[in-house]
């Protein structure tokens, strides 16, 4: 089924008026309750009144991570403080994180197009759902709740990790729907079969994945392994969370909800348009957020989309999966991970710029690790091992207070971490993504 | 005293040798050494002829390492001899942090190098010539 069939199929001139109108209003909304908004428009030499329909979208500034980052906490707000319900908060590039303001509405909203992005895998309003996304300041866990809440499906909140109990709820409450990372249920295929679960036997017919990059082969070893649909959704904490765009049972790109999303796909190098099919970086602007309005919001993926009508009757144009990003950021279990933040870690306890590197691997049907290479310089060095074993214990906990993720570190000799041009590679990801 | 280098060195196969490599390179030559291991990476402790020469060696190369300087105590090898060092460190609440030595079989010398921690500021040099054990000065250790 389709949850809001009158939207969702509409004709794409229909659905170009609606965003039409939203724009002005939206243009119109951030002027006049944000002053870092009237501030970028006008150093843009824009006006609202210069906004007369969607087409004029290109005359707006980008929003980008830096302005996040340089108005935390508060200062993207188009709402005062008493009508902001909930806050969450995912990585930033350095210091700040970045936060994400909802208002009531925006809640529902988000409870709308999670239920959407259900509704287009193929969940039933009748369904139970399982949910194992992390809960808490990250967005996978509460999105997914609210758009079940919203769609009426039967929640089971299970939040991720506890393998064994996922799958006695899984073999108790017979769920159709799972929805989790796509290496978490990779991982639980592996602990089944330890645990002698029969994987075919498994409940579990529709899978909703994301909040990290997957590839095709990996759906292939969901699919066949537990012997069901994987599909892959997309979003983004700053955008709303999880909740932007989803892929149908067809699995032929992830439709976009463009009436309160609008897509634009962009050369990150140029900030001009690129053509449909061609891959550039996804550029998002909400159409009907409140507390947070984001106009242009560079994403960093880089995806490519189509406006062909899709088999499922939905009209809004597709993506297809992300194939990279325009910056360094990688996604590690779900969260995002910038090597910045891990520099200014290191920077912190020896006041130097040692060099490093982070070691992202995968096993199969393991979950990801990161390995962080520090080499040990002049500033770095005891001649006490006591005192070096300290330092590795000290690295590993404050980054992993950085970025909420479990790290190992690994100190390394002087010289050894590979230099191109004089530029260490501050990376290197060997998953096969 | 003697002066003591400490190499970090990741605990892979090749490691040792590159120090090794260094010094032969520079005609130096190794008198003791010991290797402390903590899982991926460990200190390599050397006591050499030249330990200057081979600090600045060794950087040159982009290795981290220090000296520090630490005790060289020299006794007769014959049984009972740690046991009366031991105690006589004991006794002035001296506590050892690192230690390693060797015997030279054919003049019957024990050697040992010796990293302590003195709160006390016990004269060591007296304690030690109380037992009859000596400690060897620069001069004795590096006639240049």
């Amino acid at each position: 089924m389709i949850w809001r069939e009158d939207i969702e199929t509409m004709p794409l001139e229909n659905l170009k008026n609606i965003q039409s109108e939203r724009l002005k209003k939206l243009a119109q909304y951030v002027y006049e309750r944000c002053p870092v908004y009237k501030r970028k428009f006008d150093a843009a030499g824009v006006h609202p009144r210069d906004i007369r329909g969607i087409e004029d979208i290109a005359k707006l500034p980008f929003t980008t991570k830096i302005d996040m980052r340089d108005n935390y906490p508060f200062g993207l707000f188009s709402v005062p403080r008493g009508e902001v319900q909930e806050i969450h908060i995912s990585s930033g590039t350095t210091g700040n994180p970045t936060l994400v303001g909802y208002t009531r509405d925006d809640l529902k909203l988000w409870g709308e197009v999670m239920a959407r992005a259900f509704c287009c895998a193929g969940a039933k309003p009748d369904d139970t759902i399982q949910i194992a996304y992390g809960y808490g300041l990250f967005t996978g866990g509460l999105g997914a709740h609210y758009g079940s809440l919203e769609m009426g499906l039967t929640i089971l909140p299970m939040s991720a990790g506890q393998t064994p109990r996922q799958l006695k709820v899984m073999t108790d409450f017979q769920p159709r729907i799972i929805a989790c990372t796509p290496s978490y249920v990779l991982y639980m295929l592996e602990e089944a079969k330890e645990l002698g679960y029969d994987p075919h036997k498994a409940s579990w017919k529709i899978g909703v994945f994301g909040a990290e990059p997957w590839s095709e082969a990996m759906r292939k070893e969901i699919e066949d392994g537990w012997g069901m649909l994987a599909t892959d959704i997309y979003g983004l904490s700053d955008i709303i969370g999880p909740g932007v765009s989803q892929e149908c049972h067809h699995k032929k790109g992830l439709h976009v909800f463009s009436d309160v999303f609008y897509p634009e796909i962009i050369d990150p190098d140029t900030g001009q348009p690129v053509p449909d099919g061609q891959k550039g970086e996804l550029v998002i602007t909400t159409l009907t957020k409140q507390a947070i309005p984001l106009i242009r919001y560079r994403t960093r993926d880089i995806v490519s989309m189509t406006r062909q009508p899709c088999a499922c009757g939905r009209t809004s144009p597709r993506t297809s999966k992300i194939s990279g990003r325009t910056d360094d950021m990688i996604v590690v279990r779900g969260i995002n991970v910038f090597p910045s933040q891990i520099e200014e870690v290191l920077l912190g306890i020896e006041g130097t710029h040692p060099q490093y590197q982070l070691i992202v691997d995968r096993q199969a049907h393991q979950l990801d690790t990161v390995e962080v290479q520090v080499e040990v310089d002049e500033k770095l060095f005891h001649d006490e091992i006591k005192q070096m074993h300290q330092l590795e214990h000290e690295i590993k906990k404050k980054i992993e207070a950085v970025l909420s993720v479990g790290v190992s570190v690994k100190l390394v000799e002087p010289k050894t971490i590979e230099r191109s041009i004089g530029k260490a590679k501050r990376v290197i990801d060997k998953r096969k993504l | 005293m003697a002066k003591q280098l400490t190499v970090f060195l990741e605990n892979r196969p090749g490691r040792i040798k590159s120090v090794s490599d260094i010094l032969l390179e520079n005609n130096l030559n190794i008198w003791a050494f010991s290797i402390q291991d903590r899982g991926e990476f460990g200190l390599m402790k050397v006591i050499v002829d030249k330990p200057k020469q081979a600090h600045l060696a060794l950087v040159e190369k982009g290795f981290a390492c220090a000296i520090k300087e630490v005790f060289a105590i020299c006794a007769k090898d014959k049984p009972g001899n740690l046991e009366k060092l031991t105690t006589l460190l004991l006794q002035n609440e001296v506590n050892i942090a690192d230690a390693y030595g060797f015997v030279s079989p054919n003049d019957r010398q024990g050697m040992c190098f010796l990293e302590i921690k003195n709160p006390q500021k016990v004269d060591i040099a007296r304690v030690m010539a109380t037992a009859g054990f000596e400690i060897l000065d620069d001069e004795k250790l590096y006639e240049l």
